[in-house]
């Protein structure tokens, strides 16, 4: 691993920290204008820096990009190591663009506190990109947690009339499961022996299965509860229903897909034999997602709590497609974890924008609002019918890939996950419905204003987004391609060569991978001796994903010399 | 001229555009004929790639146009491609001519209506969404139309939301059509997963290979045929999912002409004959499309009879005709069934349109109990209402004739009792039509007062759409000529696109069709008398001696109620699945989520508070206390200490 000596990935973590130093110095009463302007002006600069990264990003590699390597605290090996590929990009894009938005949809919003709050958001948004971009399984650890502060803050000051209970809850649920991670990320560090948090050095450790399996549960709680996968989820509804709209909108479209990208980007390259054996149970959690989340977003009197437990549908899918472990389905879950954030983070912004206007979120509160508000209700139509996954919007390519993929994994899965696409029409159509069809009854909202220039400009870049990714894919699939193709393939390997458990123990794990590593560069079957070995070979192999350089030549001359005998505690 | 069949679907796209974004000022007039001229255009250009086809020897009228690569992922690859071949072009010219017709009369129809703008968008959007199902060249392609269709279908049947009823019914549609397309989304998965591909020409060209070789199973095959049926039932109104068809005729009449008549419902036929290389490899599919198709057109048939509402009736009819072209697909006659489509999509959006002058010149009645005696005061809706109703009940020379004789026709060779189901049910259809022809146009009229001042005969942007229709209602059974060899150009036109899925029974027909003109005339007649029989009876209970059929329905009033309740079906649904499904979500929100799973959160917080609230107890802050307590510590390790 090198230094690609751009600096690009630092300056766009830490660029709104620029802005919480400028925002320090405005006067929090008497300057909020000013303050939401800063806020608005970082986000949005921040924004157009990651779109240079798209730009400059080679879609034909594997390997990680815009790499930098910097010493960070040496006596325990922690680097500033930073880079992203395929699976990350998108995500740091969709952070930079919706954080954009929740600053502009607080600009009303948000009336006392400003300063603080726009602080809240900037910091946030560093732990958002951070943990995004961060390869040193330290440096992930500070910013997954550095973005807990924020959001619980924003929860608990800027919330609903609970938000201290939905605060404390959210905390107290990402917290417990944060903790094992770090002792898993702890453990990976001694095993690993090399005095390194690097993730590309943990990703030569081989593990037995029995290891990878109790490493895997310690980094699953973090995961699934932050996606939150089902019986983690009931920390959501109330954040969400207390949370302020910037903050339910950074929460569902960015923080929760903090859980998906780490099983990703952690828990299957890492631990792939575990993740195999686990891959039922985790299906079925996800098929129960789906049709729990549906059903239970049925009978919701809330639109906002409606639409909470609508993520943990969509989220099932997400983790169903991940966990079928083939090209379409990771490559759909990765794109519908981007669909979820536009789309649901576009329904929280309209539930906020009438929530504003009406101070209720209660759908027997509404009904016949298109008459008075058409344009909200025409905007809401579009997301409505986005998030349900009609073709031709976003929704239906992402989840179709996934519904692909699951099919090929195991059949009654993609049966049963099918179904929830019936559901998720059921009550989305239903709230539409209740809403914005009908005669107005309530007379509190005859006098409603239709959406504003702001709220416009708001959700028109959502709803572009929206149809270009539904008629146009390809621009959002291909970047992942090489990244998802790679993962898949090191899982299939590790997972292949682990299915005969003839094993004849090598001479050390360090020359078994390296063998692996040159037979799989020469395009053939590894051995099959010591299997679970291959997850190295396989994960940094690029043999079989294109003619790219390999990139592991850099990485080998650091592994496979200097590797000598096993550590202790290696088995 | 067939490169340029992509404009078929541009143009419909640009007038979506325009009319949502460029011609804000525009007067009503300007928004509708514009609307209606890029569906013109769309006509014209499926007119000029028809005659281009036609050009090209039987055998190479197949175009297929890649524009772009749609979703590619690993080895999926689905495209933007379009086909055009015999079938799809016929689609296209049923869509986009009656459309236009549609179009033009919506013009008069939706006069004044506050949503005008709003109704156009969604007609245009609906044509370019047939269009692209009609001339995708591949499964998925396909299901994107059939779910846009289904979108416009939702918009247009609810486009008055102000009525909770529409509003119902539009949801209604698009969840029971959410049904069916969970076996259409499953027939594509599996598609994939057997054949690799999803585009037509592949899929159909490996199959029949596949199983003989038996790398893909025949009951594979057949799971994906019943999963492409059940699709099919959902978007063509078929049992059991017929449910939401006569309630979207909440939706503006000319819309019900178009998408619940000509257009969208036939798309499950549509497919289903696209995809007839697969379903001839199962015969098990086939004959349960010919038991539903059946089925169904016999039940929604008795349903049409007690109906009171206009539009009611002709949904019920539409059904039962639907019915009758998935017989057709069960028995193997699937030019039949396309031929039965295209006459179907004159008449029946003719009969809707002339229903539509009606209520319009009733200033909006829909009951049929309140109507009569208006054929002297609607002459041209009258005259071009009859036309309809002689096409639909089979009555030769008019369109209906000639393709629901050629279904009866092809039932016979497969089954006696298939046929004499169809038969009866064809007398049926007779009769209704009939019956509501006697009620609204003759006998004494029921109008009341204050609207029978009012009542005058539509506009001519609406009238001369009925005269054109009417004659299509005429002319249009003439392509299918039967006895004649070589007569039926229709099908001869259509055949080389099922040529690759030849079916035994079908062509064994075929032959025995030539061999026994006699036996064949002499069943025309048949059909015919049965058709003659049921205009007598309902000139007999419904004009002559209205008091018969009040008796019947006295005699047989269980039958009766039985059959005004509509079998009961919605609310057996309503019981069945909606309330449970309420119910289930409202126990696992209130039962598990909050309860169980929330009740262990809390619960674990509780534990921890009141372990911490107990430990707090203990520091106290009296030194006393501290020194007791340290005392006592002490002791007690003395105490260990010795006595261990």
């Amino acid at each position: 691993m090198t230094d690609s000596g751009s600096s690009l990935l630092t300056i766009i973590i830490f660029l709104p920290l620029l802005g919480v130093l400028l925002l320090a110095f405005l006067n929090g009463e008497r300057q909020k204008g000013a303050i939401r302007a800063v806020a608005l002006l970082t986000t949005l600069i921040d924004f157009l820096l990651t779109l240079r990264l798209w730009t400059a990003f080679d879609a034909g590699s594997a390997d990680f990009q815009f790499e930098e390597l910097r010493p960070w605290i040496e006596s325990l090996g922690v680097t500033y190591h930073l880079g992203i590929d395929g699976i990350s990009l998108l995500l740091v894009l969709l952070t930079t663009f919706m954080t954009v938005l929740a600053v502009l949809a607080s600009w009303t919003d948000i009336t006392k506190r400003v300063k603080e709050y726009m602080i809240a958001m900037l910091l946030l948004e560093v732990g958002m990109l951070g943990a995004f971009c961060a390869l040193d399984l330290f440096l992930f650890y500070v910013f997954w947690e550095l973005m807990l502060i924020p959001m619980y803050l924003l929860i608990g000051i800027w919330g609903g009339p609970r938000r201290v209970y939905a605060a404390i809850k959210f905390f107290l649920f990402t917290m417990a499961g944060s903790v094992l991670m770090l002792v898993g990320i702890i453990g990976l560090y001694f095993l690993a022996g090399k005095n390194s948090f690097d993730l590309l050095d943990i990703l030569s450790l081989q593990l037995t299965p029995n290891l990878q399996f109790w490493f895997f549960l310690a980094f699953f709680f973090a995961f699934a509860i932050k996606v939150p996968v089902f019986p983690f989820h009931t920390w959501l509804p109330d954040a969400h229903v207390e949370a302020p709209t910037a903050g339910s909108v950074i929460l569902a479209a960015i923080l929760l897909k903090m859980g998906t990208y780490g099983f990703l980007r952690f828990s299957v390259p890492l631990f792939p034999l575990a993740a195999q054996s686990m891959a039922p149970l985790i299906s079925v959690l996800a098929l129960i997602g789906i049709l729990y989340g549906a059903l239970v977003a049925m009978v919701q009197r809330d639109v906002k709590k409606l639409v909470a437990y609508s993520s943990v549908s969509h989220l099932g899918f997400v983790m169903l497609g991940m966990f079928a472990f083939n090209m379409q389905g990771v490559q759909g879950s990765l794109l519908q974890m981007v669909n979820h954030g536009l789309s649901t983070g576009a329904l929280f912004l309209i539930v906020g924008m009438i929530y504003e206007r009406r101070h209720t979120r209660l759908i027997s509160d509404f009904g016949g609002l298109w008459k008075q508000v058409p344009i909200f209700a025409a905007f809401f139509l579009v997301i409505m019918l986005s998030s349900i996954g009609l073709p031709g919007l976003n929704g239906f390519v992402g989840e179709f890939l996934i519904l692909v993929g699951a099919f090929q994994a195991n059949r009654l899965y993609a049966v049963l996950a099918t179904i929830g696409v019936i559901l998720g029409a059921v009550y989305m159509l239903w709230m539409f419905q209740r809403v914005i069809f009908g005669t107005i009854t309530n007379d509190a909202n005859r006098g409603l204003r239709d959406l504003n220039l702001r709220e416009i400009g708001i959700l028109t870049p959502i709803v572009v987004l929206v149809v270009w990714i539904g008629v146009y894919p390809a621009t959002f699939l291909r970047p992942t391609d090489a990244s998802v193709r790679r993962l898949v393939a090191g899982y299939q390997q590790a997972v292949q060569g682990a299915a005969p458990r003839t094993s004849v123990a090598p001479a050390t794990g360090a020359d078994a991978a390296w063998a692996a590593r040159v037979l799989g560069e020469a395009g053939e079957p590894p051995p099959s001796e010591r299997p679970w070995e291959m997850n190295l070979a396989a994960i940094g192999s690029t043999a079989m994903t294109s003619a790219a350089p390999p990139p592991m030549e850099r990485r080998m001359g650091r592994d496979v010399p200097g590797a000598g005998p096993l550590p202790a505690g290696r088995r | 001229m067939l490169d340029l069949a992509w404009l078929m679907l541009a143009l419909p796209l640009l007038g979506v555009f325009l009319n949502l974004f460029v011609t804000g000022r525009m007067s009503e007039r300007g928004i509708g004929w514009l609307a209606s001229a890029v569906v013109g255009l769309a006509l014209l250009v499926a007119v000029g790639a028809f005659l281009a086809l036609l050009k090209l020897p039987p055998q190479q009228r197949h175009i297929e146009l890649n524009v772009y690569t749609w979703i590619a992922s690993g080895s999926l690859s689905a495209g933007f491609g379009l086909l055009v071949d015999q079938l799809s072009i016929i689609m296209a010219l049923v869509v986009t001519g009656v459309g236009f017709i549609i179009h033009v009369y919506s013009i008069g129809y939706m006069h004044g209506d506050p949503g005008f703008r709003r109704y156009f968008v969604y007609l245009n959007l609906f044509i370019f969404s047939m269009l692209i199902l009609v001339l995708a060249n591949n499964f998925l392609l396909l299901f994107v139309g059939w779910e846009g269709v289904g979108l416009c279908s939702y918009l247009l049947i609810g486009f008055w939301y102000e009525r909770k009823s529409a509003a119902d019914a539009g949801k209604k549609a698009f969840i029971v059509n959410r049904v069916g397309d969970f076996g259409f989304l499953l027939a594509i998965f599996l598609i994939f997963a057997l054949f690799g591909s999803l585009d037509f020409t592949t899929v159909f060209s490996k199959a029949p290979q596949l199983v003989q070789s038996g790398v893909v199973s025949g009951a594979a095959i057949t799971a994906i045929t019943l999963l492409l049926f059940v699709g099919a039932t959902g978007k063509s109104a078929q049992l059991p999912l017929y449910v939401w068809l006569p309630d979207a005729m909440e939706g503006p009449t000319p819309v019900s002409a178009l998408i619940h008549a000509a257009t969208m419902v036939t798309a499950g036929v549509y497919m289903v004959v696209r995809t007839s290389a697969l379903f001839a490899l199962a015969p098990l599919s086939l004959t349960v499309v010919a038991g539903i198709g059946l089925a169904t057109a016999f039940f929604a048939a008795t349903m049409g009879l007690v109906q009171t509402d206009i539009k009611r009736v002709l949904a019920y009819s539409t059904v039962s005709q639907l019915g009758y072209m998935f017989l057709a697909c069960g028995v193997g006659a699937f030019t039949a069934a396309i031929f039965h489509l295209m006459t179907h999509a004159f008449f029946k959006s003719l009969l809707f349109l002339g229903s539509g002058s009606v209520i319009h010149a009733l200033g909006g009645e829909q009951d049929l109990r309140r109507m009569g005696g208006l054929f002297s005061k609607l002459r041209t809706t009258g005259i071009t209402f009859w036309i309809g109703a002689l096409a639909i009940a089979g009555i030769f020379p008019f369109a209906g004739f000639f393709s629901k004789d050629e279904i009866l026709w092809e039932t016979l060779q497969e089954s006696l009792f298939l046929w004499a189901v169809a038969a009866f049910t064809a007398f049926l259809t007779a009769l209704y039509m009939f019956r509501l022809i006697y009620l609204t146009f003759h006998g004494p009229s029921r109008v009341s007062a204050e609207r029978a001042a009012h009542i005058h005969e539509s506009p001519k942007v609406m009238t001369r759409p009925l005269v054109v229709l009417a004659v299509l209602s005429i002319l249009g059974g003439f392509v299918g000529l039967p006895l004649i060899q070589g007569g039926n150009l229709f099908k001869s036109f259509l055949e080389p696109v099922l040529a690759r899925a030849p079916l035994a029974h079908g062509a064994a027909a075929a032959e025995a069709g030539h061999a026994a003109i006699g036996f064949e005339l002499f069943m025309m007649i048949v059909s015919l008398a049965i058709a003659v029989a049921g205009l007598v009876m309902a000139r007999r209970f419904f004009l002559q001696r209205p008091e018969l059929a009040q008796r019947a329905a006295e005699v047989n009033a269980w039958l009766y109620r039985l059959l005004c309740g509509k079998y009961f079906v919605d609310e057996a649904y309503d019981l069945l699945v909606v309330r449970p499904v309420k119910q289930l979500g409202t126990i696992l929100w209130r039962g598990f989520d909050v309860l169980v799973i929330d009740g262990i959160a809390n619960g674990a917080a509780d534990l921890i508070r009141g372990a911490s609230g107990a430990l707090r107890r203990l520091q106290t802050g009296y030194v006393k206390s501290y020194a007791v307590t340290m005392v006592l510590g002490a002791m007690l390790l003395v105490l260990y200490f010795v006595m261990r």
